[in-house]
């Protein structure tokens, strides 16, 4: 044992952190490449449905949401606890969609505004009037690119 | 003239890396959006009637009020679905209480028996599917009304349209390999708005009414 100690003259050789910034670049590059804004802040809770045919959906510069849930702990006390519609940011009515639609449009450049889609990223346990209602106000608006925003599913064999 | 240039402390370029590594990472959300791609009908035109299709050829998925389902009026299992929905479009016993079978020459020929009001896209398309397939594959004439109540869950309906899609998929798919050996989604662009006019997405989600009278006894 005394041996072996006597030839290292105590301490650790430092070890070289050169090469850190080129692991962190790395790991930087990769989450830029892969990230993408948090889109809104959610004033509502969403458990999407299942499905085994979901595909993905292109062109996100294209795609407009449109969420209906239950609203969270936070909203509950206001909104009470009944699925509501939220458009961007906001908490809205029925009445606020057709508008909503036609903002977007407007950011939009005007030749990519036919091959808009709207996502509708709705809780699974919503009644089918509320959706049925939003679908009714997309086709008065001429929105009829939709998509029902499901999580994908194997197929059971 | 060359004179020596002090290095440069890169020491904190790892705190900088950091940071902004961290900015993304707070930021970043990973999902992709994915789902079920839909088109809407548009806006019914006022005086302007539905066009009118035969009741053979009417798929009619009802979902009540409790998340039942009912096809064609008999209460089914969600399982049934798709397997039914394949039978209804190929009709393969050519059973009078399925979808009708209409051959493409017959659809091109009733075409061109319209005179002015023809519809020359359709036609070209007849065409290129008789060069492809030949003069006597079916072009399916089914429609799925897929109908529900207000209250029904929005989860069980989307299974339901998940199952439709599934079947239309699957036929697709089915001809798509038998004629070139690849899947459907493998295919160029041409070839696939081929098997698209043969198997068409035809649901129709129905104008929104009360059906919870139905489903109460």
């Amino acid at each position: 044992m005394a041996k072996f100690s006597k030839k290292d003259k105590g301490g650790v050789p430092a070890i070289s952190t050169a090469s850190l910034p080129d692991i962190i670049f790395m790991l930087l590059f990769f989450f830029m490449v892969t990230t993408s804004m948090r889109e809104v802040e959610y004033k509502i809770k969403i458990k999407l449905p299942e499905a085994t045919e979901s595909k993905k959906v292109e062109n996100k510069s294209l795609v407009s949401y449109i969420y209906v849930g239950p609203p969270n702990e936070i909203w509950a006390k206001k909104y009470g606890t009944k699925p509501v519609i939220q458009l961007n940011d906001k908490i809205s009515g029925l009445n606020d969609i057709q508008q909503y639609i036609e903002e977007e449009r407007n950011q939009r450049p005007e030749e990519d505004v036919p091959k808009m889609t709207f996502s509708l990223k709705i809780d699974e346990n919503t009644d089918m009037g509320i959706v049925t209602d939003i679908k009714q106000e997309m086709r008065k608006a001429q929105a009829l690119k939709i998509n029902y925003s499901a999580r994908k599913q194997q197929r059971k064999k | 003239m060359a004179r020596k240039v002090p290095e440069i402390n890169a020491g904190s370029m790892a705190d900088i890396a950091f940071l902004l590594l961290i900015f993304f990472l707070v930021t970043t959300t990973m999902d992709v959006d994915t789902g079920i791609l839909r088109r809407l009908p548009p806006p019914p035109k006022d005086g302007e009637k539905a066009a009118e299709v035969k009741e053979r050829n009417i798929f009619i998925v009802l979902i009540n009020k409790d998340n039942q389902i009912a096809i064609k009026g008999e209460l089914a299992d969600m399982s049934e679905i798709k397997d039914k929905l394949k039978e209804f479009f190929t009709n393969p016993t050519n059973n009078a209480n399925l979808s009708e079978l209409k051959t493409v020459q017959q659809v091109l020929d009733e075409e061109m028996s319209k005179g002015e009001k023809m519809d020359k896209e359709k036609i070209e398309k007849c065409k290129k599917i008789i060069s492809v397939f030949g003069p006597s594959i079916n072009i399916s004439q089914g429609l799925v009304s897929l109908q529900n109540d207000r209250t029904t869950t929005y989860g069980k309906y989307l299974e339901v349209q998940n199952e439709i899609v599934a079947a239309i998929n699957e036929l697709r798919d089915e001809l798509s390999k038998q004629t070139w050996g690849v899947v459907f989604d493998k295919l160029d662009e041409d070839k696939q708005e081929l098997i698209k006019f043969i198997y068409p997405f035809s649901i129709s989600e129905a104008e929104p009414r009360r059906i919870g009278s139905q489903s109460t006894k």
